[in-house]
């Protein structure tokens, strides 16, 4: 849990405060000046009420040039950055022919698969003359190749599980899976800050949803005690099943999921448990096996063990794993199987070549060097930036940090400040985490050596000071040898 | 007797009268009279007031003790996660050993490919394969981030120039899965509370975004254009008052249950006349239809400006994965915020863009080959029209050719196996690689199951031709086969009947003789 300094909370509510009454302030003005031009919309509704799109145009667009900047390069650890500039004050951007290079801390790029690989690229161009860019045609017809053959039988060993199917997007996978296996009269619990893609699946599904706690297991007991006492709503009928979603690693906060507990909690009463590992996947254990492996959970205790390729295989698409029965089913009914076009060949190839890196089965052990060099990063990332006072929040060993901003004007004063200084960073605010609590999020990755993570951390620092989020008291510099010497297992969490 | 008890009761009410007034007689408190009456009226208050706030007697709650919660917990059992497996869930589908070209190997055998949509011949297409190379050493696979966070690459942002480009519209915007646009540009448009009227047989990906959307969905019958202005009429007739109801209607360009064409301007009549913004999906059309492969508005001469929304899934005619979406300014930027399936999910891996890209050039530069492929829909439809038990159920120009049973066995499942079964014997005998269309259990669109043909710009006279007389062939003595085991169930029970009446109702093949009546 995150409590916010009394001082920054108030100035923060302040700072929204005065944007909306900002906001508002010209939107009165516009529908005036409106009024006085006639409206050319003949007496059609409007595509947007009024009130729908005021964050967006009030609020997201003054600071529209931190997000979605455009780049000229594979995103590696270091990337070309394409500059743009406004004209009529960031309501529209152009694009312009310069570049800058930066240090990329953005992407999600944990093993460093982001760009032309020595392994993995000439296979991978190799299937695409073999099995060209597309299958054009559904897994059931005829978009089942050798290649995805292979690739599900890779996926299934690697994860742990006997059988797996992949499908062309991660974001699908998760809408078109949930409505498949529970349908009305089913209790869906999903964590607090579950992603967008289970909420949509969630819905879609028609079944009941509760959330519990973020990450807090007595609290999804009680949750789950409670439902199964009461029944579904109104009628008290006994539910047909329970699912209970989380994710490995939750992308906004850093924090690795409890998960022991949780299949505890849900082996004793019986309900089923559905793992999200879309960031943890490849990025954490020891063999880059997911958070099973890290937290020591066998893999038979969860029933559906979902990811996403894009994260450490630098690839795309996702995929179910579970037993040979569910598959099966799946295969049957998964809309997103019978409907979608497969994923590309020459992106199945990159998973298959990037799994083969990963386990050492290509021959050499960059695999492994990888997998050491994230952990490494990680968690002397992490340690440097709370020493010098941050509020970073996040287990050890996860690869995804987020810096707190809180105040609105801090994030495009962040953001611009380091691309100024090269460093591309990524800012996150309102709708994506809470109004009060806006990050900075840094994403390390294999491909990361000690001099860029040194260079971060000095313009971070400057900025840090600049921008004024340096929260927490900095520890003085003579302990940093100290530090080093032990690294512990504790976690800086604020309570 | 009466006289004295009423005098008693006078004189008690004077009494009381008198006594109430005395002290306050002829009191006046902001102008009004204090009279004895006020008393008895500020007294009867208080006790209502009294009344009132006792508490009503509720039965005491006594919520679960912790015992029974355990109990009630242990006695729960849940259903299965899936529900067992039966036969037809174990069958698995050809599994390709080449590029899904005209021609591809299945088992080492080399069969002709209708299960592609491949439309206009780009697999294995040289100047894509290139693009896609140089892409591919460049920018490495997959994109590594969502739009908003480092994920828009420039071949992005040249694919959605280049698509607004060809297509006359402002914008557009890429989508990194053909799915996922339909399904998360209609949430981004339509709220609770607007009304949607939509096809019956649209693909699920459209329904599961109705859904999403929590609007009020009509269905009309499908491609029926009178059902659909009856339902508009209804419609704007019961919700009068409605000026901020935004209203919609969803339709596809080329069915891909049906293979049906949507007669575009007469729903563009309607639309203008009953004020409803339209939604076009051009999957199966854009680079099909039109002279210059423009899609259905360029077919039918509407000016694409009149459709508020167009999207597409790019899987079909340029041969890449991902989808798109067009229209107006307004319409685009409000999906880069809005769209669950854009904002919150990786872009599509940059070679992908670029092979777009390429794709689209190419049609340009060539622009006969949608008239090959027109030729090529023409000699199928020739060599099909003809074909027994099955019939065409979809438009004379449509890419997809869609054979129906033209009786059905009775159950959507057994029409399923049955086409099934024709499909394979197409495979393993005669090397004609077609398929049955699938139904997921979530799909509610009532239209009947069938075989689908792809065609391709790619395939030559020779395979189509060896493709009709394949399927003629097959289909010939699979249903003729279905047809005698239902006749001589009709011939039973004439005989147990021993009526004389006419044999009468389906079809007899030439070859059967005539039963005379018993």
């Amino acid at each position: 849990m995150i409590t916010i300094p009394y001082l920054t909370a108030l100035s923060t509510y302040f700072s929204y405060g005065l944007l909306f009454a900002f906001g508002q302030f010209r939107d009165f003005f516009r529908k005036i000046f409106d009024w006085w031009q006639a409206s050319n919309l003949q007496g059609y509704a409007p595509i947007c009420l009024g009130l729908e799109d005021f964050y967006i145009r009030r609020l997201y667009l003054r600071i529209q040039d931190c997000f979605g900047r455009p780049i000229a390069s594979a995103p590696d650890a270091w990337f070309d950055v394409v500059e743009r500039y406004s004209n009529d004050n960031n309501k529209t951007l152009k694009r312009t022919e310069k570049i800058s290079r930066c240090l990329n801390l953005g992407s999600y790029n944990y093993l460093g698969f982001a760009a032309a690989d020595e392994y993995c690229t000439p296979r991978v161009i190799d299937s695409l003359n073999r099995f060209s860019a597309s299958t054009c045609s559904t897994r059931v017809d005829g978009g089942t190749t050798t290649l995805h053959k292979e690739l599900e039988e890779c996926v299934a060993n690697f994860v742990g599980k006997p059988a797996a199917v992949v499908f062309g997007m991660g974001y699908v996978t998760n809408s078109a899976i949930l409505p498949v296996i529970i349908g009305k009269g089913g209790l869906i619990i999903s964590d607090s800050l579950n992603h967008n893609s289970i909420v949509n699946g969630a819905r879609g599904s028609g079944a009941t949803i509760r959330v519990f706690q973020h990450n807090t297991p007595p609290h999804l007991e009680k949750v789950l005690r409670e439902h199964i006492a009461e029944g579904q709503p109104r009628t008290h009928r006994p539910w047909k099943k329970i699912i209970v979603v989380v994710e490995g690693i939750y992308s906004m906060e850093g924090e690795i999921c409890k998960l022991p507990e949780i299949v505890a909690i849900c082996k004793k009463y019986k309900a089923y448990v559905y793992l999200d590992e879309a960031h943890s996947i490849g990025a954490v254990g020891k063999t880059g096996r997911g958070v099973c492996e890290l937290l020591g959970v066998d893999t038979a205790d969860v029933d559906i063990m979902m990811g996403t390729f894009t994260k450490s295989f630098g690839s795309c698409g996702g995929y179910i794993a579970g037993s040979k029965e569910l598959i099966q089913y799946l295969k049957y009914t998964c809309p997103a199987h019978l409907y979608a076009t497969s994923i590309s060949p020459p992106a199945a190839q990159q998973i298959i070549s990037s799994i083969k890196v990963i386990l050492g089965e290509d021959g050499s052990s960059r695999g492994a060097q990888k997998l050491s060099k994230i952990r490494e990063n990680s968690n002397f990332f992490r340690s440097e930036l709370q020493k010098m006072g941050f509020e970073v929040l996040g287990d050890n060993d996860s690869p995804v940090m987020p810096i707190m901003l809180y105040n609105p004007a801090k994030i495009p004063a962040f953001s611009r400040e380091c691309l100024k200084q090269n460093v591309a960073v990524v800012t996150v605010a309102f709708p994506a985490t809470p109004l009060l609590l806006a990050r900075a999020r840094i994403c390390i990755s294999a491909s990361h050596t000690k001099e860029d993570l040194l260079k971060a951390l000095e313009v971070i620092s400057q900025v840090g000071d600049m921008v004024g989020i340096k929260y927490f008291p900095a520890e003085p510099m003579k302990q940093l040898q100290h530090q080093h010497q032990q690294p512990g297992k504790d976690t800086i969490k604020s309570e | 007797m009466e006289l004295a008890a009423l005098n008693l009761v006078n004189a008690t009410l004077n009494w009381v009268t008198s006594a109430l007034d005395a002290p306050s007689a002829r009191a006046v408190v902001f102008g009004v009279h204090i009279g004895g009456h006020l008393f008895v009226e500020v007294l009867l208050l208080v006790v209502i007031l009294f009344l009132l706030s006792q508490k009503s007697y509720k039965p005491p709650k006594r919520p679960l003790t912790k015992k029974e919660i355990d109990e009630l917990c242990d006695e729960w059992v849940p259903e299965s996660l899936i529900p067992s497996i039966t036969q037809e869930m174990l069958s698995e589908p050809p599994v390709l050993e080449s590029a899904a070209g005209p021609h591809t190997v299945i088992n080492g055998k080399e069969v002709v490919n209708f299960s592609s949509a491949n439309y206009l011949g780009f697999v294995g297409h040289e100047k894509l394969l290139e693009s896609c190379t140089s892409a591919l050493e460049k920018y490495g696979v997959g994109s590594c981030g969502p739009r908003g966070f480092y994920g828009t690459i420039d071949v992005h942002l040249d694919c959605e120039a280049r698509i607004a480009k060809f297509l006359g519209t402002h914008d557009s915007i890429l989508y990194s899965y053909g799915l996922s646009t339909m399904f998360s540009a209609i949430p981004c448009f339509c709220k609770k509370g607007d009304i949607i009227v939509v096809d019956e047989g649209v693909h699920w990906g459209i329904q599961n975004g109705l859904y999403l959307s929590r609007s009020t969905i009509v269905y009309f019958k499908h491609n029926d254009m009178e059902s659909l202005e009856k339902t508009l009429e209804r419609i704007t007739s019961e919700n009068q008052r409605a000026k901020k109801l935004r209203r919609y209607i969803v339709v596809e360009a080329v069915y891909q249950n049906s293979g049906q064409i949507a007669p575009l301007d007469k729903i563009i009549r309607l639309k203008e006349k009953y004020r409803f913004r339209v939604l076009l999906d051009e999957t199966n059309s854009f680079g099909v239809l039109g002279h210059t492969g423009r899609g259905l508005t360029e077919y039918c001469g509407v000016p694409i400006e009149k459709i508020d929304i167009v999207t597409a899934a790019m899987g079909h005619a340029l041969a890449t994965e991902g989808g798109f979406c067009t229209g107006s300014a307004r319409v685009i930027d409000h999906q880069r915020l809005s769209s669950s399936g854009y904002v919150f999910s990786a872009s599509l891996p940059p070679y992908l863009a670029s092979a777009a890209i390429t794709a689209i050039d190419a049609l340009e530069e060539n622009p006969d080959l949608t008239l090959k492929l027109k030729e090529n829909i023409a000699i199928l439809w020739k060599g099909l029209s003809d074909i027994q038990g099955l019939s065409i159920a979809s438009n004379l120009e449509s890419p997809i050719v869609f054979l129906v049973l033209e009786k059905s066995t009775g159950s959507v499942k057994s029409d399923l196996q049955l086409l099934e079964d024709i499909s394979d014997r197409a495979l393993k005998q005669e090397s004609i690689f077609v398929v049955a269309s699938k139904r997921s259990t979530l799909d509610r669109c009532p239209l009947p199951v069938g075989i689908r043909l792809f065609v391709s710009a790619a395939h030559s006279e020779p395979d189509l031709l060896k493709a009709c007389e394949s399927l003629k062939r097959i289909a010939a003595a699979m249903l003729r086969q279905t047809f005698r085991s239902s006749q001589q169930q009709h011939v039973t029970v004439l005989n147990s009947a021993g009526q004389h009446s006419a044999v009468e109702s389906f079809v007899f093949p030439r070859e059967m003789p005539v039963l005379a009546s018993h």
